[in-house]
């Protein structure tokens, strides 16, 4: 049957093996294996995480301090919800404040026009002023037009500051890391001359790499006002932050790849007289590919880690500034919220992995295994 | 109108042009005998990003903007909080924020160079008072030890540190440590505040020197930094025994039961200088009339804040209590702010004054940016060594000047009159030179003439002392 194949291929490629034996249940395969597996991969979890709910709700019920407690799994679902809810009235609102300033500019085009003509009907100081009067509300008509909303962003908003900050930044670092890694991989010279800086390097934690990323924005930005530039310098100092955390796990893995191809290929290789760029993009690159997407998983989610935190140490807008300004908040909603923050940190991070394991059985040959 | 739901994209004047084609300005009726432009300032910026701390006293810039006072001058502001003092002097000197809810001090402690040097210009105090003192619960029972009179449900204020005395020698005898206790921001009012109080019943709070720019020197209080909100968790970690801090830190300990209001700033000095609202030089010179839009649409805000009805009652403080209580604004509990902002403080559940005072946002010129003000700040950071030279009365004149500018103020406010949203005499006199009247409203009853620095500073025991 060839839909059973599409489907196990296609749970394999997604990195769903949990779907597995309900589609070979499906298929008709041996029900008593198949249940197995469901019993395992799926019930198990489920009574594993109920288990976890009662115990957090014991905890809660006990944990209490003098100036807070520990929010109970019912009252964390409840903050989330609202603060889903908040995010849609917040969006309702100033889409109207949108609108009204909108009209209002209208009208004061309007205004400016009969202040224009009354202009054109008088002479000396009287028409400068009517003039001037015009222009200011014509300067202030565009300015309201262009109205954007300045509430504060909300908790939904900050879900996609931070998560398209975590791809920018680690775009930057894939660009620098593959070809600096395959370099490496490729010249034992070129690995020789880096080794000293990867070494260096690699373990500092990026949130001491934040205070100098910031200076070396600044003096980059400097003379802009905020707005004026293409991208806004908190978001390129997170960027910045996770690009440097996540180079190593895809450069020292790549390197790895790239070195670790099999004699075989470069015999083959050698006995077909393949160019040297023929060389890297049929036999090396394709070879190395698994090991260079396993570090840039790693990187990934090294780099959303690193991303929530530099947004609570630097106040860069996203999830981290959410929840440091929660705890600054310090009112009886503020530990769910940070609670509910939690698991949404969470679960995204799942996502970003699943996503990164999709990518790599795309492209992996043979046997994609998930871990 | 077709103009509306087209999201995507810049408006262009040319698009507005074509809407307002449609409405017959016939019909609207202008006002061809106001010449003065001024009416309406030509902003030069409208879209404006103001930071806050999550204190109570950021009031002013949150009213302004959910009053819609800023929308009527044209204003679009977003409100950011910064997670400390120094980040938020930073953002404004880099121009991240084009201007701040700041302390009094970090203008005048910027502009002279205590910690970052870059000249900061104020035009608007945000507010007289709203601090307080408190002290761990464990320390309280101490003071009541040493000082019978507290031992009841209803203590006699002020409380001045004379009972603190012996818990700070004791504490400084058992551990070999000075006593541990919490500031905001060493050029804070709250730095000024603990440490006149303090030295007003002759404990050392420590000298700032070329060296130690932590305030440490010859310290029998450790007065150390941490952040508002972190007040009362770092006072139920035991990190501090006591901290000086702005409203609601302070009734979220009472009403937590992890500490004790000893003293509010008003006990310690009547009507003092809180918070200002500080923008870069830089900006208010690229900016005049988007200054001067601002100070107008905070001073309304100011006046709406402490508006009484006829029985002297703060009409509108429940609701501004209400609005801060929002979470992207201050966050505590409306009840925990409400205490503070209604008029009322609590020291114990058994201990609650009426304190219509506690919060001054502009009766009695309080948002209007007084040189003697200034110079106040200018004493207490020489008296403590951050200005670690001597300097020249009119020196203290001068820097003032420099820094605070109630010109801008003036102009805000008179165009606020010519509009009908505020009294003449809502404003000082034309004659007024920015002194504030000599005052011994202090916990020491001490003089302070703004006019006499020099021998301001030489009056206290303890603290440098000028050669006259």
């Amino acid at each position: 049957m060839n839909w059973r194949g599409n489907l196990l291929r296609a749970c394999e490629v997604a990195g769903l093996p949990i779907l597995e034996p309900f589609v070979r249940l499906a298929a008709g395969e041996d029900k008593g294996d198949q249940l197995k597996g469901i019993a395992k991969y799926v019930l198990l979890p489920m009574v594993a995480i109920a288990l976890f709910l009662v115990m957090w709700n014991a905890a809660a019920k006990t944990v209490v301090t003098d100036s807070a407690k520990l929010p109970s799994p019912a009252a964390t679902w409840d903050a989330g919800r609202q603060l889903i809810a908040m995010h849609f009235e917040q969006k309702q609102v100033d889409r109207l404040a949108k609108q009204e300033k909108l009209s209002e500019a209208v009208y004061m085009v309007a205004e400016a026009n009969a202040y224009d003509a009354a202009a054109a009907r008088s002479t000396g100081a009287k028409q400068d002023a009517l003039t001037a009067k015009a222009a200011t509300l014509k300067t202030r008509a565009l300015a309201a037009a262009n109205y954007r909303a300045s509430s504060a962003p909300t908790f939904i908003d900050q879900i996609w500051t931070s998560v398209s900050t975590v791809f920018f930044g680690f775009l930057l670092a894939t660009i620098v890391a593959v070809p600096l890694g395959v370099l490496c991989g490729m010249s034992p010279w070129c690995n020789a001359a880096l080794t000293p800086f990867i070494q260096i390097f690699k373990p500092v934690s990026p949130l001491a790499w934040l205070p100098l990323a910031f200076i070396v924005i600044m003096w980059y930005y400097a003379g802009y006002a905020s707005g004026e530039t293409y991208f806004d310098k908190a978001f390129l100092i997170s960027a910045t932050t996770v690009c440097l955390c996540s180079l190593w796990p895809t450069l020292v893995n790549t390197t790895l790849g790239v070195a670790s191809v099999d004699k075989d290929f470069i015999n083959v290789a050698d006995v077909l007289r393949l160019s040297w760029m023929q060389r890297l993009f049929k036999i090396i690159l394709p070879a190395s590919l698994p090991l260079m997407f396993a570090g840039m998983r790693i990187s990934l989610g090294v780099g959303w880690m690193v991303l929530i935190a530099a947004d609570m140490l630097a106040q860069n807008p996203g999830l981290g500034k959410f929840v440091w300004d929660e705890f600054q908040n310090g009112s009886e909603l503020t530990y769910a919220r940070i609670a509910f923050s939690v698991i949404v940190i969470g679960m995204i991070g799942l996502v970003l992995d699943r996503f990164m394991i999709f990518l790599r059985n795309l492209v992996s040959f043979g046997n994609p295994a998930t871990a | 109108m077709g103009l509306i739901g087209c999201s995507s994209g810049k408006v262009t004047l040319a698009d507005l042009q074509a809407a307002a084609a449609k409405i017959d300005i016939s019909d609207i009726v202008i006002d061809e005998t106001d010449v003065a432009p001024a009416a309406m300032l030509n902003l030069e910026s409208s879209d404006l990003k103001f930071g806050f701390i999550k204190l109570t006293d950021c009031a002013p810039l949150v009213i302004a903007k959910e009053k819609g006072f800023f929308d009527d001058e044209g204003l679009n502001v977003t409100l950011e909080p910064q997670s400390n003092w120094k980040i938020l002097l930073d953002n404004v000197i880099n121009g991240q924020l084009d201007g701040a809810h700041m302390l009094a001090g970090q203008p005048i402690g910027a502009t002279i160079g205590i910690g970052t040097q870059s000249p900061i210009v104020t035009a608007y105090s945000m507010d007289y008072n709203g601090n307080a003192i408190t002290v761990s619960n464990d320390v309280w029972a101490q003071m009541q030890e040493h000082e019978p009179s507290l031992k009841s449900p209803t203590p006699p204020h002020p409380i001045s540190a004379d009972s603190l005395k012996p818990v700070v020698l004791e504490y400084l005898a058992d551990q070999g440590q000075p006593f541990p206790m919490g500031m905001v921001f060493p050029v804070s009012t709250h730095n000024y505040e603990i440490r006149y109080w303090l030295a007003a019943a002759g404990i050392h709070p420590g000298m700032y020197t070329t060296s130690d720019l932590n305030g440490f020197q010859d310290a029998q209080v450790q007065l150390s930094t941490v952040a508002p909100p972190q007040m009362p968790q770092n006072l139920e970690a035991d990190i501090v025994k006591g901290y000086c801090v702005g409203e609601p830190w302070n009734q979220k300990a009472v009403s937590t039961g992890i500490g004790v209001p000893v003293a509010t700033n008003s006990e310690i000095w009547k009507n003092n200088p809180e918070k200002v609202f500080g923008v870069a030089k830089s900006w208010a010179d690229e900016n005049p009339s988007t200054h001067l839009a601002v100070i107008k649409a905070l001073i309304r805000a100011g006046k709406w804040l402490d508006a009484k009805d006829d029985t002297g009652k703060l009409v509108n403080r429940p609701e501004a209590a209400k609005i801060l209580s929002g979470k992207d604004y201050v966050g505590a509990e409306e009840a925990v702010i409400a205490q503070s902002m209604t008029g009322t403080f609590t020291f114990q559940a058994t201990d609650v004054l009426d304190m219509p005072d506690f919060n001054v946002f502009f009766q009695g010129y309080a948002s209007y940016p007084h040189y003697s003000d200034c110079i106040w700040f200018l004493t207490q950071m020489r008296r403590w060594g951050q200005i670690t030279e001597p300097k020249p009365a009119a020196w203290y004149a001068e820097t003032a000047q420099e820094i605070y500018k109630p010109e801008i103020y003036r102009q805000a406010a008179e165009l606020l009159i010519s509009e009908g949203r505020l009294e003449p005499d809502e404003l000082p006199a034309i004659d007024y030179d920015g002194y504030r009247p000599v005052t011994t409203e202090f916990i020491d009853g001490k003089a302070y003439d703004g006019r006499d620095p020099i021998g301001y500073i030489n009056s206290f025991e303890i603290g440098t002392k000028e050669e006259s």
